[in-house]
């Protein structure tokens, strides 16, 4: 390419190669977003409880979102600068998750210990 | 001067890994080597990340702290058909046109790089239509609730918390995709009318499908934790 017009628009040259990708890739990871859904509503549709119900909870969610994530986000194919940017502060959120969680049962026992008969 | 320094730097090979980042950020030009619109949009989707993540953890926080019992989603949210209550029904239908969107977005973003004007707009018009549809289906779900009377301060069902965190975090979402039916219909009517060909680039197709895939991410994770826990 022309070295002047590479100067101007070197992001669509990149992009215009960088991010083009197989259709059958996407059919892939839609119908696995399909059966992890499905699977999602069984988990309620046979009303399963307690430990299991949770964890097949959180496993589907995590698959889903990191397929969404990583495949038609196109973040697996992104350079590692922008994946810190956007993975890790969202870490933060776990210390907030934790201290209301925290804070959640702290009013909980103060309501039942004093609010309720 | 400034046409010196660009060009020594196309010439230096990018490092990967750990000293790639390093190198990113340090050196004198533009950090993340992509449109500024789509850094700019997933910095966006950052703080978005952060709004919504503080919706559930009030949710999570009210849920855990109330004496009342916590309203069972899978009966408030069934659907009466043909004599029997289909738990959660509407939901997985809803799920399922979210993700069918989110298919259709991803495929559009794909045939806009190829330079398919058609295929991308039709795509994206579908999309646009699945988006509608969902904002439908929860119109219809607020109504029903409202009608067997959820409010935000209280409910006939158990902890009173449930009326708001309802409201709040699915109203906020579909907020969202409305939003995005929009987006979506204005950039496909320019795919349409080849702006993007006079322009050079697909990039807003990519930029619109990022945001349209959070919307559905989103929904991953409402799904998750107010509809199934």
């Amino acid at each position: 390419m022309d070295q002047a017009v590479e100067r101007v628009m070197p992001d669509t040259a990149h992009h215009a190669e960088g991010q083009q990708h197989p259709i059958r890739i996407y059919l892939w990871i839609w119908a696995l977003l399909f059966v992890f859904s499905a699977f999602s509503y069984m988990v309620d549709y046979f009303q399963l409880q307690g430990a299991l119900r949770w964890a097949l909870i959180l496993i589907l969610m995590f698959g889903k979102a990191g397929f969404i994530v990583a495949v038609f986000m196109h973040m697996a194919w992104e350079r590692l600068a922008l994946k810190l940017v956007v993975l890790v502060p969202p870490l933060a959120l776990l210390v907030l998750i934790g201290l209301m969680a925290a804070e959640g049962d702290y009013t909980l026992l103060t309501r039942l210990a004093s609010f309720t008969p | 001067m400034a046409a010196n320094v660009l060009k020594a730097e196309e010439t230096v090979p990018m490092q990967e890994g750990l000293k790639g980042v390093v190198a990113d950020w340090s050196a004198d030009k533009q950090a993340f080597r992509m449109p500024w619109g789509k850094a700019m949009m997933w910095i966006f989707l950052l703080s978005d990340t952060f709004i919504f993540t503080c919706f559930l953890t009030s949710y999570m926080n009210v849920r855990i702290s109330t004496t009342d019992t916590w309203p069972n989603p899978s009966e408030v949210f069934a659907l009466h058909i043909g004599g029997t209550d289909v738990p959660l029904l509407l939901i997985a239908i809803m799920t399922m046109v979210l993700i069918t969107s989110s298919g259709t977005m991803a495929m559009a973003v794909n045939f806009g790089y190829r330079r398919d004007r058609t295929r991308t707009a039709l795509l994206m018009f579908a999309t646009a239509a699945l988006g509608l549809s969902f904002v439908g289906m929860q119109a219809f779900e607020w109504t029903k609730l409202i009608v067997e009377g959820v409010r935000p301060w209280g409910n006939p069902m158990g902890a009173a918390q449930f009326g708001s965190s309802f409201f709040m975090i699915t109203g906020f979402h579909g907020l969202h995709v409305s939003g995005g039916v929009i987006y979506l219909t204005v950039v496909a009517l320019r795919v349409l009318s080849g702006f993007y060909d006079r322009k050079g680039t697909y990039e807003t197709v990519e930029i619109a499908g990022l945001y349209w895939h959070f919307v559905d991410l989103v929904w991953v994770f409402i799904f998750a934790f107010f509809y199934l826990w």
